[in-house]
């Protein structure tokens, strides 16, 4: 039970961090890429405070620590190879971000408004999702996708 | 609005931080979502942080004077943006907050790159957009 708690009240503290910061709102995030115009630079602000608080965590902390306290050990990515479906699929997800002003995190917070327009993305992103895998199993059979 | 983002980005730092040490799990939200929508590849505790992701700002909506945020962007934009999200993160392993967030906080060289991939592309693609609309 309290592995799917905390799991839960995980999940909470990250919806809530997403909707204080300004993320959920796509014209923050385009605003943010719009470096040329009208920049918002508020974003960097997030990632950055953002990542002080897991660097240092997973830099100092983690490796103290024997491992999780609801699981058997730490799951990190194991993949290491820095290869053309990481650039593509990464130069994909840019594309998509930038067209849309979403990315998955905004996305499912977003389901918190009752905003129609959020579910259709979310369906596209699932329907994305499928395609890759599909794609996947096209170029390299029997090879599974890893996700970080 | 700077207040905003800090408080924001480091609530954002401490689920992630929460995630890990509670699970050992890393907080991708693409990889995150995948198992949580999926029959195939369901996992409980995935499905129990997509709840809490939407509980979240639901929960602010409802205690404070919150205001959602408006999608003035075309249902055109929004699918075809959502389909090439989809695609990119299954291909790229990741998104902004398994790759930008979690992974250069690991000082994982493969999130770094893929980080800086996907916000140049952004910048690009914005940039064209705002030349045609």
């Amino acid at each position: 039970m309290r592995i799917y708690a905390s799991a839960l009240l995980s999940g909470m503290v990250f919806g809530l961090g997403l909707a204080i910061s300004g993320m959920t709102d796509p014209a923050n995030i385009q605003g943010f890429l719009d470096i040329t115009r009208d920049w918002r630079p508020h974003l960097a602000l997030v990632m950055g405070s953002a990542l002080v608080v897991s660097g240092l965590f997973f830099q100092i902390v983690v490796p103290r620590l024997k491992g999780p306290l609801f699981a058997a050990s730490f799951m990190m990515p194991l993949a290491s190879a820095v290869d053309q479906k990481l650039i593509g699929g990464a130069a994909l997800f840019g594309l998509g971000w930038g067209i849309s002003g979403l990315c998955p995190g905004p996305a499912i917070a977003g389901l918190a408004y009752l905003e129609p327009k959020i579910l259709g993305f979310i369906v596209a992103m699932a329907l994305g999702f499928k395609v890759a895998d599909w794609l996947s199993a096209q170029m390299v059979p029997k090879q599974s996708v890893q996700q970080v | 609005m700077i207040q905003g983002s800090l408080i924001g980005g480091g609530l954002i730092g401490l689920a992630s931080v929460a995630l890990m040490l509670s699970q050992g799990r890393i907080a991708g939200i693409s990889s995150i979502t995948y198992r949580a929508i999926f029959p195939s590849a369901l996992e409980p505790w995935a499905l129990c942080f997509v709840v809490g992701l939407v509980l979240g700002p639901l929960l602010l909506l409802i205690t404070t004077d919150f205001v959602a945020p408006v999608f003035d962007g075309s249902w055109t934009t929004i699918l075809i943006g959502g389909f090439f999200v989809g695609v990119g993160t299954r291909f790229g392993s990741g998104c902004t907050s398994g790759h930008g967030v979690c992974g250069i906080g690991r000082g994982s060289a493969r999130s770094l790159i893929a980080t800086l991939t996907f916000m140049i592309v952004g910048v690009i693609t914005v940039f064209l957009l705002g030349l045609v609309v």
